[in-house]
């Protein structure tokens, strides 16, 4: 099973404020390294800050863009791991064990990745009629 | 310090509790328990008594943690508490041994007033590598080594194995009990190989994880065309192992090989669990991660600069597919000679069959029949459906409608796989050209060495797709 660790770092959206303190990367990289000893880190990236970002909405029918910053602290995504794993659990586990320093009110989104195996039939029907109208 | 356990009343909180325990030791297991038994085995010097230990401190987690809470570090709780057991041991035996004097000045104190180090993560990669070779030791027969290897390194339960196989959980557990008996009787030391056996001791390795993958990706018994658990079980063995030995080319092409076909995994099979065949497959549905990784897995073969085994050939041959992004921008030529060179290092009459596909593709059906003919002898494939099947599809694409007619026939009624059946039937009533989407199975996986199967055994066939 394929999960998504969302990491929202919670932390000043400035492009100074956003850099990870120097001596916080030693302890990440071991962190990345003992996903990656464990066979399990499939993919990772960090993200700017939303502040060199931009923000499309939709409403009636229309797009509208906003620059960044545009979300409060607390919500903004600072990057990702994906990684394979057995069991909803083991991710949990994995999660608990980043090692987030510092920023209070930090946290890691757990979400699984879908395949269209786990939709609905008719769902995965519409997924198969429409790769072949597109073939 | 979990918390994970969902509200209830005080009656449901408590067997929440426990549920909720018995979830985090499962992970904890999961993540840390190669490590914790390869640590122990190095205390102790015995896989199967370290294996033993940690199944004793699992217990104590289940017994304490409801009540303490779970630890920070849980890994190394376990460890703590493993290797106070195997103080304990070695005291009793000690003691009955009456050389008190030598052991009993070990006090052993309660598990949570340990202090354990983290542990030199070199020696405790150091230490996962000797697992690893123990857990495919020679000595052992194949379908211990995939049994030992899915318990020690990948923390299987004896019943995930057994669901896994489809055999009895008794089967596995009775393996697995040999399998350290006949350690133990065999004298087998915690210890790397010598370099000079390192490519002999290497070679059973990579064949215990490819068969744990293809026991999974060709599901050769069972409902299923494919267990896609057991898959990403083997992959992430191997790139444990990837990161173990970095410098061995062929570890790498394992890696690759096995991260390109299981790109493939879910646009292989229809939704009614019919097969779809390599050319036929949708490609929009390849994982593209896993192609991504695959090829790099082979260029970090290829930098090692010293060549490619049978194993990084065949991930070669995978990434051609893996490039097209259409069936017909396939480098059939390309393919052709990776067969041509893998034909070399592992003569066999399947790896020359596929060559035979290879080359009917990039040079016409004439030149790839002319391959065919000259196998047509070979016992070894005289009762394997594809022979016939690649057969008449290149009669077919000669014209010879009548001739390639028997063939297809004879592949129907040779294969044991029903939808494949139908497949060939439907391909034997055929009058004319098809596209390459429709063309014949191609291309064949062979299998470097055939490898003793674990039971139940599957036919030595490769898988198509």
């Amino acid at each position: 099973m394929r999960f998504m660790l969302l990491m929202r770092p919670n932390i000043d959206q400035t492009d100074e404020g956003w850099a990870p303190p120097a001596e916080a990367v030693a302890v990440m990289e071991r962190y990345n390294e003992d996903l990656r000893r464990a066979g399990v880190l499939l993919s990772l990236d960090g993200l700017h800050s939303p502040a060199r970002g931009a923000l499309v909405t939709f409403s009636g029918g229309r797009a509208t863009v906003t620059d960044g910053p545009f979300a409060e602290a607390k919500e903004v995504i600072g990057g990702y791991w994906m990684i394979d794993v057995r069991s909803k659990d083991e991710a949990i586990e994995w999660a608990k064990r980043c090692p987030v320093s510092g920023a209070e009110g930090a946290a890691i989104e757990v979400r699984q990745v879908a395949e269209i195996s786990d939709f609905p039939a008719d769902v995965q029907a519409a997924f198969e009629a429409a790769s072949r109208a597109g073939a | 310090m979990t918390g994970t356990g969902p509200a209830g009343g005080p009656e449901s909180d408590d067997a929440a509790r426990v549920a909720a325990v018995r979830r985090a030791v499962d992970s904890v297991w999961r993540i840390e328990s190669s490590r914790i038994i390869a640590g122990l085995a190095r205390t102790v010097g015995d896989v199967g008594l370290a294996e033993d230990l940690a199944q004793d401190a699992v217990e104590a987690a289940l017994r304490q943690w409801p009540v303490s809470g779970v630890p920070d570090r849980p890994g190394a709780w376990l460890i703590a508490v493993g290797r106070h057991r195997a103080v304990d041991r070695a005291r009793r035996e000690a003691v009955l041994r009456r050389k008190r004097e030598e052991l009993g000045a070990a006090a052993s104190p309660a598990p949570d007033e340990v202090e354990v180090g983290e542990g030199d993560e070199d020696e405790i990669q150091d230490d996962l590598l000797r697992l690893l070779f123990i857990a495919c030791h020679p000595v052992l027969a194949p379908e211990a080594r995939v049994a030992l290897t899915l318990r020690l390194l990948g923390g299987l339960s004896t019943d995930e194995i057994a669901r896994a196989f489809l055999i009895r959980e008794a089967t596995v557990a009775q393996r697995i009990v040999r399998a350290k008996r006949t350690l133990a009787a065999a004298r087998v030391p915690f210890e790397l190989p010598a370099r000079d056996r390192w490519d002999e001791r290497l070679a059973p390795v990579l064949e215990v994880l490819y068969l744990i993958f293809n026991e999974g990706y060709a599901a050769t018994s069972g409902d299923r065309w494919a267990r896609p658990a057991l898959c990403e079980d083997a992959l992430r063995l191997g790139r444990v192992l990837a990161e173990l030995v970095s410098d061995e080319p062929e570890v790498h092409g394992l890696v690759a090989l096995m991260e390109l076909q299981a790109s493939r995994l879910r646009a292989r099979v229809g939704r009614s669990g019919e097969p779809i065949l390599l050319l036929a497959q949708d490609r929009r549905r390849w994982d593209r991660v896993l192609v991504q990784r695959g090829l790099a897995a082979l260029e970090r073969s290829e930098r090692l600069g010293r060549g490619l085994g049978p194993y990084g050939l065949q991930a070669a041959i995978a990434a051609c597919h893996a490039r097209a992004v259409t069936p017909e921008a396939t480098d059939w030529e390309r393919i052709a000679s990776l067969y041509e060179a893998l034909a070399q290092l592992v003569p066999s009459p399947v790896v020359q069959l596929n060559r035979a596909v290879a080359v009917g593709m990039a040079f016409g059906p004439e030149a790839g029949l002319e391959i065919v003919e000259a196998l047509a002898s070979d016992p070894a494939l005289a009762a394997y459906h594809l022979m016939p099947s690649v057969r008449g599809d290149l009669l077919q694409r000669l014209g010879r409608w009548d001739e390639a007619r028997v063939e297809l026939e004879r592949a129907a009624s040779m294969t044991r796989n029903e939808s494949e059946r139908r497949l060939l039937l439907a391909r034997a009533d055929r009058r004319s050209p098809a596209g390459p989407g429709s063309a014949s199975p191609l291309p064949l996986v062979a299998t470097p060495s055939p490898p003793a199967p674990p039971s139940p055994a599957p036919p030595p066939a490769p898988a198509p797709g």
